[in-house]
């Protein structure tokens, strides 16, 4: 059995005392209307890589606190080396910029108005390739398994994914969260049926309380559009691979957590202040949710799927297993961790455990993950409602 | 691989099928662990991941996987049976 404690693990230190295993110099827009400037900043200076996204303009409460959340975390990330942030007014620019500016990492908010495209892209460029010089003369150093900070969310589930792929990823984290790793795990809707198991694994009252009250908002939401979710929840892709209701493919994803205790129920895209297993409150739309991942500080994800889940994120590896031959037969190309084995059971789970670990220390240590090569970049903000 | 039916555990009500099945032919049920559960024939072609009925249930019963209710039959379900989004339903959100 791989011991947690025994991986070799390199990454950036940034001035906060976190670790990334990414380096990236990021140029993020406040609002959809900058997507433009950020990409032409992008595609001038090497090294760096844009994030362009749908939102960010006449949102108001919760929703526009999230999504400030959202893109400021992004910045906060540890693969994070550098941002420069622009919007089309400062005012709002800044606020990302100095959220960012806490970490103490290099930082530059840019707005377009008064300015335009082009003049806005020649400053912002200027600074970023400042900021891309200073990157790459980072080096990698060695960091302990307590500093690292890592996710999970499932997609594409099938009957395959309850028994071998989120099993595995759960043995994983009983032994990461006994060496003192942190790991966030969420969606919220997805734990109808198995709740009472996160339930009884809430370390305190107050955890309870507050996991109690996310999922009986989310249950509410769904409840109250008085529709029959079958094709969206489960999805027609989990029914097509053999799952029939909710609280079956609910039993396979909380395989997840193994026997972990829930340290905390957070609010999507906040950061956990501890060590061991996290809940966050949060959709289980695959891109929606590892982008709430990064922004709450994951450097990594695990992603069990079963079907062929093919997401990626930009600014997060997404590490993916599977345990169905069909899958592995067939697209190949997505899967990073092959627990077929399982299922003809040539493969015991902690085998599997240790074969998951084999490709999170590689990853971590600077090969590129499935949805790195191909270039699965998706970066989606979670919109909690319409816009003013 | 001797099994052709991989279970969460050996008192479930269904088991998931490894490769795609076919109708009449008699398939061999093992749990995770490896203990062997039995063999059932099956009724109707089961493709890889389906679920098959290990007993018979009645309209209405609850529906047994990992040891817990997954859901209930909306109509008889005999041994050996596939077992899908056609007689089995949710119990939680319902409409």
């Amino acid at each position: 059995m791989m011991k947690p404690e025994k991986m070799k693990l390199t990454g950036y230190r940034r001035p906060n005392g976190g670790y990334g295993i990414r380096n990236h110099v990021i140029i993020l827009p406040v609002d959809d209307i900058s997507n433009a400037a950020a990409q032409g900043v992008a595609s001038l200076i090497k090294g760096t890589m844009a994030l362009p996204h749908a939102y960010g303009r006449l949102q108001f409460g919760q929703d526009l606190e999230l999504t400030f959340r959202t893109l400021a975390g992004t910045g906060r990330n540890p693969n994070i080396a550098a941002a420069i942030v622009i919007g089309i007014e400062p005012k709002w620019t800044d606020r990302i910029v100095k959220e960012i500016a806490k970490t103490g990492k290099p930082v530059a908010g840019f707005s377009i108005e008064r300015h335009g495209d082009l003049r806005t892209i020649e400053k912002a460029s200027r600074k970023a390739m400042e900021f891309v010089q200073y990157a790459t003369e980072l080096q990698r150093e060695p960091f302990p398994v307590k500093k690292l900070l890592m996710s999970t969310k499932c997609g594409e589930s099938d009957t395959t994914t309850g028994l071998a792929s989120c099993p595995t990823v759960g043995r994983v984290f009983e032994r990461l969260s006994a060496a003192g790793a942190t790991m966030i795990f969420g969606e919220t809707s997805e734990l109808t049926g198995g709740e009472d198991i996160v339930q009884s694994r809430c370390v305190n009252e107050k955890v309870l309380g507050e996991f109690n009250r996310m999922f009986k908002d989310y249950t509410n939401l769904i409840s109250g559009q008085g529709v029959d979710l079958l094709g969206s929840q489960p999805t027609e892709g989990n029914i097509r691979g053999g799952l029939t209701t909710i609280e079956e493919k609910a039993m396979g994803n909380i395989q997840k957590i193994g026997r972990c205790k829930v340290q905390s129920a957070l609010d999507p895209a906040v950061e956990p202040d501890g060590p061991g297993l996290h809940f966050m409150d949060s959709s289980s739309a695959a891109a929606e949710m590892v982008t709430l991942c990064g922004a709450a500080g994951s450097v990594v994800h695990y992603f069990p799927t079963g079907q062929g889940n093919v997401i990626g994120n930009p600014i997060v590896p997404v590490i993916k297993l599977s345990g169905n031959p069909l899958t592995l037969e067939t697209m190949s190309e997505h899967i990073d961790v092959d627990v077929t084995g399982i299922l003809r059971l040539e493969m015991t789970l902690d085998q599997a455990a240790d074969a998951a670990m084999k490709t999170l220390e590689s990853t971590i240590n600077g090969r590129l993950t499935a949805a790195e090569a191909l270039r699965h970049d998706e970066f989606v903000l979670t919109k909690l409602y319409r816009s003013a | 691989m001797k099994h052709g039916i991989l279970m969460h555990e050996s008192g479930d009500d269904v088991g998931v099928a490894v490769g795609d099945l076919k109708k009449g032919s008699k398939v061999g049920a093992v749990t995770l662990e490896g203990e062997a559960v039995g063999a059932v024939k099956l009724l109707h072609d089961v493709p890889l991941g389906h679920k098959v009925a290990m007993r018979a249930l009645d309209k209405g019963q609850k529906v047994i996987k990992y040891g817990r209710p997954v859901g209930h039959a909306v109509a008889p379900i005999a041994k050996g049976a596939h077992v899908h989004t056609h007689n089995v339903k949710t119990s939680r959100w319902s409409v």
